[in-house]
């Protein structure tokens, strides 16, 4: 009882001397006993080196890529390289960090000034850029792991048709538009929040995001890559990149005979068909609907500015001072809820209701004008798209889609040309085929690869 | 070749547009580079600005979450009536787990001499719910508090606890000086 005694006088004592003497209630005791203080325990986070030999492993991934692609022309390869990097970037780095989500880093990191991007996540950012622009989307097709855990699965897809596929190819724009004005304004990573396979990486995950990382799945079995080709925010950088890319990976490695082999051998659509004489008369009767468009244009953009305006205030709501000031002008009652944190933890923190709404403002007032540069985007977008339906390329062979190819190497497989020159001749020696030295394109198309016509989108 | 100024124009069209899109990729590095570091981020709680919420427990994208409470034993009063241990109005200050704040019965009470008791946090057990860090903020020193723990954190790129702590108690830290361990590091 007197030990009771002690230490509730000592409590009593205590609360008397109130919060300003926080820190030392008690003072600590002079043990007698020779009891030694343990210490708490501080493991180490992982170390620096290891992250530095993250982006050496995706260096080297990505030059095997390139290297299995345009010397080997591989699809087995490049199989199990993207087996290997879900492996790696996937369940043994459990999905953080990845270029997809780099693009969030780099935009808080120039918006903010408090926040400095660490080398590691800047050069998953640009490391992948400049290979695509140099060799097409070879990451997509080997180093990145929500493509690879996508492409393992795809079992019978079926084929979109273009109106269905180029809308819906908006909507990587937009998310990308999100993902930096969130990140700009400091208000979330919606890319990583809302990764749909990062639970499967690390084996735990809420039931929601499980239910639409399987969701995903199953419906990559039937449309392959749903994730790559009508969410992804990074891939649409990367077929920015790889419009424009200086080689791109060619079907054939030789001449194409029309065999018609490979038509239907892309999971994603992306390859086109030889243009014919019909489509080059619809180019002529288009060039009327191109002026219209190209004049659209500049309508879009200004379209898109003004939705953008009237959207900022929905789109601050996610920051969460904007919803804390919301919340408390809207409904002041709620000051008396003791189950809502976070109006509680304001109310206790001493902050006052001006500094809030005032930061709150402010959070709005870059909202305002980020949604305006979203808006002009989308609009840019929207309207480019519809140029570049007009566009018409004329080219002879089957061949890849620049911007559309995840260069994954299946239909190099289904190319017999391809088997027989191979083993006659070093195809290695001449990636681009044997018509086009040097990879640099195809007679009858300007000796050039695929692209020039479609820079629009 | 007949259309061979319009092949130029083409290579030149889209050697430019390569060009650009080059330089474009280049002036975001460097801007970003300019103020980049070398060291990595993790993330941590500053132990003086966390109210004790709760949601640490929750919000992890780990279960059980990567937080725990750690004990800074230099601020530690080894008292008998620890506010972080037992709950308010305890019937007996003993270890029943009647009497016990922490839900998991995760902090091993030991007696030392008399009339003092230290406290030990099993991590296996703990699952960050700061209910024994909020006793011990109110009744006791703060010596226990909460930290990230590296070895389980798989540092999200966000971490999705610092999107929802209403105090906004977790922030980047160097991966070279990770932990904000009270005692060892003042309010400032
Ligand atoms: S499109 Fe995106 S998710 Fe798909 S492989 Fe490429 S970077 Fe990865
Ligand atoms: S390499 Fe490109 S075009 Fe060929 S199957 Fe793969 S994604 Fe389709
Ligand atoms: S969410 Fe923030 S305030 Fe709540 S317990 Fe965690 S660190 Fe503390
Ligand atoms: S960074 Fe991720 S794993 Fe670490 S504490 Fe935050 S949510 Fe948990
Ligand atoms: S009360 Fe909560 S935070 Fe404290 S030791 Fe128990 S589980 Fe951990």
């Amino acid at each position: 009882m007197s030990k009771w005694k002690k230490t509730g006088s000592a409590f009593f004592l205590s609360v008397l001397e109130g919060i300003s003497f926080a820190q030392q209630r008690f003072p600590k005791p002079e043990f007698e006993t020779g009891y030694v203080q343990p210490s708490p325990e501080t493991p180490a986070p992982r170390a620096l080196f290891l992250e530095y030999l993250d982006v050496g492993v995706l260096f080297l991934v990505l030059l095997l890529a390139s290297w299995l692609i345009y010397r080997k022309r591989s699809r087995r390869g490049i199989l199990w390289l993207s087996v290997f990097s879900l492996a790696y970037f996937g369940f043994y780095r459990e999905g953080c960090i990845c270029a997809v989500g780099s693009v969030q880093n780099v935009a808080l990191s120039l918006f903010r000034p408090e926040y400095a991007i660490s080398l590691t996540a800047l050069a998953f950012f640009l490391i992948p850029l400049v290979f695509t622009l140099f060799h097409g989307r070879t990451f997509c097709a080997a180093a990145c792991p929500l493509g690879a855990i996508q492409d393992l699965l795809v079992a019978k897809p079926v084929a979109l048709a273009p109106w269905v596929r180029k809308p819906l190819g908006l909507i990587p724009h937009l998310y990308l538009g999100l993902a930096v004005l969130f990140a700009a304004t400091g208000t979330e990573f919606i890319i990583c929040r809302y990764d749909p396979f990062v639970g499967f990486f690390r084996l735990d995950a809420r039931f929601v995001m499980v239910i639409l990382g399987i969701g995903f799945l199953v419906l990559g079995l039937f449309v392959a890559r749903p994730y790559c080709r009508f969410l992804c925010p990074y891939g649409v950088l990367l077929s920015w990149m790889s419009r424009f890319s200086k080689r791109s990976l060619s079907i054939t490695p030789a001449e194409c005979i029309d065999c018609k082999l490979c038509a239907k051998s892309c999971p994603f659509d992306a390859i086109e068909k030889p243009t014919n004489r019909q489509a080059a008369d619809v180019k002529e009767s288009n060039a009327k609907r191109f002026l219209v468009y190209g004049l659209l244009l500049p309508v879009f953009v200004a379209g898109g500015c003004f939705l953008g305006g009237r959207a900022h205030v929905f789109l601050s709501k996610a920051h969460p001072d904007v919803r804390l000031a919301e919340l408390l002008i809207s409904q002041p009652e709620v000051r008396n809820d003791p189950d809502n944190i976070d109006v509680q933890a304001f109310l206790a923190s001493g902050k006052t209701m001006e500094t809030l709404i005032a930061g709150a403002l402010v959070v709005r007032q870059e909202f305002y004008y980020g949604s305006l540069i979203l808006g002009a985007f989308m609009g840019l977008v929207a309207g480019l798209m519809l140029l570049n339906q007009l566009a018409f390329r004329e080219h002879t062979d089957y061949e890849p889609n620049k911007a559309d190819c995840f260069s994954c190497g299946r239909c190099m497989d289904y190319c017999p040309v391809g088997k027989e020159v191979g083993k006659t001749r070093e195809v290695g020696k001449n990636p681009g085929g044997w018509k086009n030295p040097g990879g640099l394109g195809k007679p009858g198309r300007c000796g050039k690869p695929p692209g020039f016509d479609e820079y629009l989108i | 070749m007949a259309n061979n100024s319009s092949c130029n124009r083409r290579d030149f069209l889209e050697s430019s547009i390569r060009l650009t899109l080059a330089l474009a990729v280049g002036g975001v590095g460097g801007l970003a580079i300019s103020k980049a570091a070398t060291d990595d981020w993790v993330w941590q709680i500053d132990p003086f600005a966390c109210t004790q919420c709760g949601r640490c427990a929750d919000e992890c994208v780990l279960s059980p979450s990567a937080v725990k409470c750690v004990h800074a034993f230099d601020l530690c009063g080894y008292c008998d009536l620890c506010g972080g241990y037992f709950i308010p109005g305890a019937n007996a200050l003993n270890t029943g787990a009647e009497n016990m704040l922490c839900p998991t019965s995760a902090i091993q009470r030991k007696y030392i001499e008399d009339p003092y008791f230290e406290y030990v946090i099993d991590e296996g057990l703990c699952i960050g719910c700061a209910k024994c860090v909020k006793g011990c903020s109110a009744f006791g020193n703060g010596s226990l508090h909460l930290q990230i723990k590296q070895d389980l954190c798989v540092n999200c790129n966000e971490c999705a606890i610092a999107r929802l702590c209403p105090s906004d108690a977790i922030k980047r830290a160097p991966a070279s000086d990770p932990y904000l361990i009270k005692g060892g590091f003042m309010e400032n």
